[in-house]
């Protein structure tokens, strides 16, 4: 069978090749640019075109906390990653904690932001295309942070049973990409959402 | 290595009871096994969809017809178009890439085995999702069963208020779960083909299948990811009760066409172009020459790829865009007629001065030239807005994207079938059925979709159930259905020289077409792990150099 093997040539460079982690994750990454492109447009589409209120500029308030905290999250996963990367697993286990403490808080505050609109403006998703556009925007971006937020929580257990070690600094690198990702993207829906569509 | 080979198929003949084999084909993460029930599902589900083309086809046959209730024949367009692009054209070309792509590269397996099986799964559920509707979609109104809304489903068609019942909700949840299954094996096809590759084997010496399904598995990251995103906001219309395609509320209809389509004309592209990878690796082969303009293949490839995303909109010129847009979509969709005649060039410089050898797979790939050319033609006549203001949706227009995916995509793929079959089974399946397969197709074909322009010309619309005597409609329509007739015939003698070549064919050996690449070098069946030392490659045809070491093609490349 394999009799291209038989007689082995030597390789003047060793052959590399990328891992496929970072491919998948970078692959994903892509799709999931699309699917938010695409609810990106619709928002932008039916700015101002709502039949009735509530509008944007009545009920929407910039969440700058919930902001500062995700962002934030950026470089604590980044500091977490690399202090795996050098084998500090105690090092690792604060920055990750403290990477899903600031998620839970961005969580949370998306929370109250709803309950508000919900509860004291009447804004709901078949209100008009405001609270079309705004709950599936907004939802989809907190849809990513839950999913996020169950992988940070199962790391985080396993680091606690001392489960995590150096080893698995590519694996907790592949998934800070996805974290990354979901922190870029917020940017780009707080500029549509609360500067533009405001 | 030839005996450790032998002992282990051995071990595998022992006869196993059938719960044990079921079990390991559910439950496998093997790329062949999944490349297989890729196929097997996809096969299935043509068969399904083509009793209902032959439905409407039967139903068209004279005017007045009143075989199936304008209600069914709603049903019948809209699940044979979903079928065939969702549950036949897609997972079968997935089967064939997830089945030949790790062995080309010399790989073990593809790079997420799981998230492999996980996606062919997802892909199986969604089809049967969409079939559940046939008893399930009454919903608390008793109204339909099928969805038939039409297989691009424009709203407000599919609002609540139109489409009682839960057939849309059937199709768009189908549609929704088959999507993140493609989403799944083209994250898979790009991992394994950028990280899996074997020694030697620089992205310039990879095979052109490896190369083409590389760019079909980037676009459909880039366009089912929209078609996911519109049916989410569709489940969010009919669930919740949100305004996206809501005319009432404001919403646009017109935003549904530009979200289905900017997902509907890549995915021409996502299905032509491994299509297209069949016929590279095919041609060259029964031409007995190496494929001609190798990188410029590669550069058309990605130019459509590219080009393939600016197009969307010419399906929507009858609605009404203004004239920049009109003129953008007209240039973008001449446009890419450019890369793609640059292909059928080099298919044609391949063959030109080979000692060509009529076998089956080469047979449906040179009528799939032809046929390819001609669809390209009218294609080209149908960019021009205007001339598609006269025949948009019209028949015209359906004998056209048929003789696209039936022409061109469905001949190579029973190319590929004919010439994988001996790798994938280990018996060789009978030329003479296969040759009959290929006429009586070939004929049947030309029946249905080459008249099939005329009454389109005449003015016949697309999706009507039935028609008045006396339009000069008659005749043409009579033709296409005898057509049809041929067609099944020819299927099923592919069917049958499948089956019985299965069990009864003779042992195929592993190279019966002194063929070229890596997949040629493993045994037929391939075992598990494919390749018992990852091989090591100089060239674009590493099995040439192992047959001919005193004239390699590394030499040259």
């Amino acid at each position: 069978m394999s009799t291209i093997s038989s007689k082995p040539a030597p390789m003047e460079q060793p052959w590399v090749l990328p891992s496929r982690g970072r491919v998948g994750m970078f692959s994903l990454i892509a799709a999931e640019l699309a699917i938010f492109s695409i609810f990106v447009v619709a928002y932008l589409f039916y700015i101002g075109k709502s039949l009735t209120g509530p509008l944007p500029k009545d009920v929407l308030e910039l969440p700058i906390f919930a902001s500062v905290c995700l962002l934030s999250s950026s470089l604590t996963i980044h500091a977490a990653v690399s202090a795996l990367r050098k084998g500090k697993v105690g090092a690792f286990s604060m920055w990750w904690f403290a990477t899903m403490v600031l998620g839970l808080i961005f969580l949370g505050e998306t929370a109250r932001e709803w309950y508000h609109l919900i509860f004291e403006k009447g804004l709901t998703i078949s209100t008009n295309l405001f609270g079309t556009t705004y709950y599936s925007l907004v939802g989809l971006h907190a849809f990513h942070v839950t999913v996020g937020l169950i992988c940070i929580s199962i790391a985080m257990i396993l680091t606690l049973r001392g489960k995590v070690k150096q080893e698995h600094g590519e694996r907790a690198e592949v998934f800070s990409l996805y974290w990354h990702f979901v922190d870029g993207v917020w940017i780009v829906v707080f500029t549509v959402v609360y500067v533009i569509g405001r | 290595m030839a005996s450790e080979t032998i002992a282990l198929a051995a071990a595998h003949d022992v006869p196993q009871p059938i719960g044990t084999i079921l079990h390991d084909w559910v439950t496998t993460v093997d790329h062949k096994k999944l490349g297989i029930l890729y196929i097997l599902y996809a096969l299935i589900f043509l068969v399904i969809g083509g009793i209902e083309a032959t439905i409407m086809r039967i139903q068209l046959i004279v005017p007045h017809n009143d075989f199936v209730s304008p209600q069914v024949f709603n049903r019948m367009f809209t699940m044979h178009g979903t079928t065939m692009i969702f549950f036949v054209a897609m997972p079968i070309l997935f089967g064939f890439g997830n089945y030949l792509i790790p062995l080309m590269i010399g790989a073990r397996d593809m790079a997420f085995p799981r998230l492999n099986a996980w996606s062919f799964w997802l892909t199986a559920f969604g089809g049967m999702l969409l079939y559940f509707s046939f008893i399930g979609g009454n919903g608390l109104y008793g109204a339909g069963t099928a969805p038939d809304v039409g297989w691009f489903a424009y709203a407000p068609l599919t609002a609540t208020a139109f489409s009682l019942g839960h057939s849309t909700d059937f199709w768009t949840l189908g549609l929704l779960v088959s999507g993140f299954g493609s989403i799944g094996t083209a994250i898979n096809i790009l991992a394994t083909i950028i990280c899996l590759r074997c020694p030697g084997m620089t992205l310039g010496k990879m095979p052109l299948l490896v190369w083409l399904n590389l760019v079909m598995a980037a676009m459909v990251l880039l366009a089912i990811s929209p078609l996911t995103a519109a049916q989410m906001m569709l489940s969010l219309d009919r669930f919740l009760g949100a305004h996206f395609f809501d005319t009432l509320a404001g919403g646009s209809a017109v935003m549904w066409m530009h979200f289905f389509w900017i997902f509907g004309h890549p995915e021409v592209y996502v299905l032509v172009i491994p299509a297209f990878a069949f016929a590279s690796e095919i041609i060259p082969v029964f031409s007995r020459k190496p494929i001609f303009g190798y990188p410029v293949m590669v550069a058309a490839t990605i130019c459509i790829g590219f080009v393939g995303f600016s197009v969307w909109a010419h399906h929507m010129f009858t609605v009404g865009m203004n004239s920049y847009a009109n003129s953008f979509f007209t240039i973008t969709t001449m446009a890419i007629g450019v890369p793609t005649g640059i292909k059928i060039f080099n298919w044609i410089g391949t063959m030109w001065g080979g000692k060509i050898v009529f076998k089956t797979p080469m047979l449906f790939c040179i009528a799939f030239l032809f046929q390819f050319l001609i669809a390209g033609l009218t294609g080209i006549m149908l960019s021009a807005a205007p001339f598609d203001w006269q025949l948009g949706n019209s028949y015209f227009v359906v004998a056209h994207f048929h003789y696209v995916i039936v022409g061109g995509i469905l001949f190579t793929l029973f190319g590929a079938f004919y010439y994988w079959f001996p790798k994938m089974s280990g018996r060789m399946y009978n030329e003479t059925l296969g040759k009959l397969h290929f006429w009586l197709f070939l004929i049947g074909f030309h029946l249905t979709f080459d008249f099939m322009h005329v009454p389109g010309l005449l003015g016949m619309p697309r999706r009507i159930y039935t028609y008045e005597p006396g339009r000069g409609w008659d005749i043409w329509n009579l033709i296409c259905t005898i057509g049809v007739f041929f067609q099944i015939a020819g299927t099923a003698v592919f069917v049958g020289n499948l089956l019985w070549s299965y069990f009864k064919g003779k042992a195929a050996g592993n190279d019966p077409w002194d063929a070229w690449t890596l997949e040629w070098s493993t045994s037929s069946p391939p075992v598990e792990y494919n390749f018992a030392r990852i091989p090591i490659v100089k060239s674009r045809r590493p099995l040439w150099d192992i047959k001919h070491p005193e004239d390699p093609d590394w030499k040259y490349e």
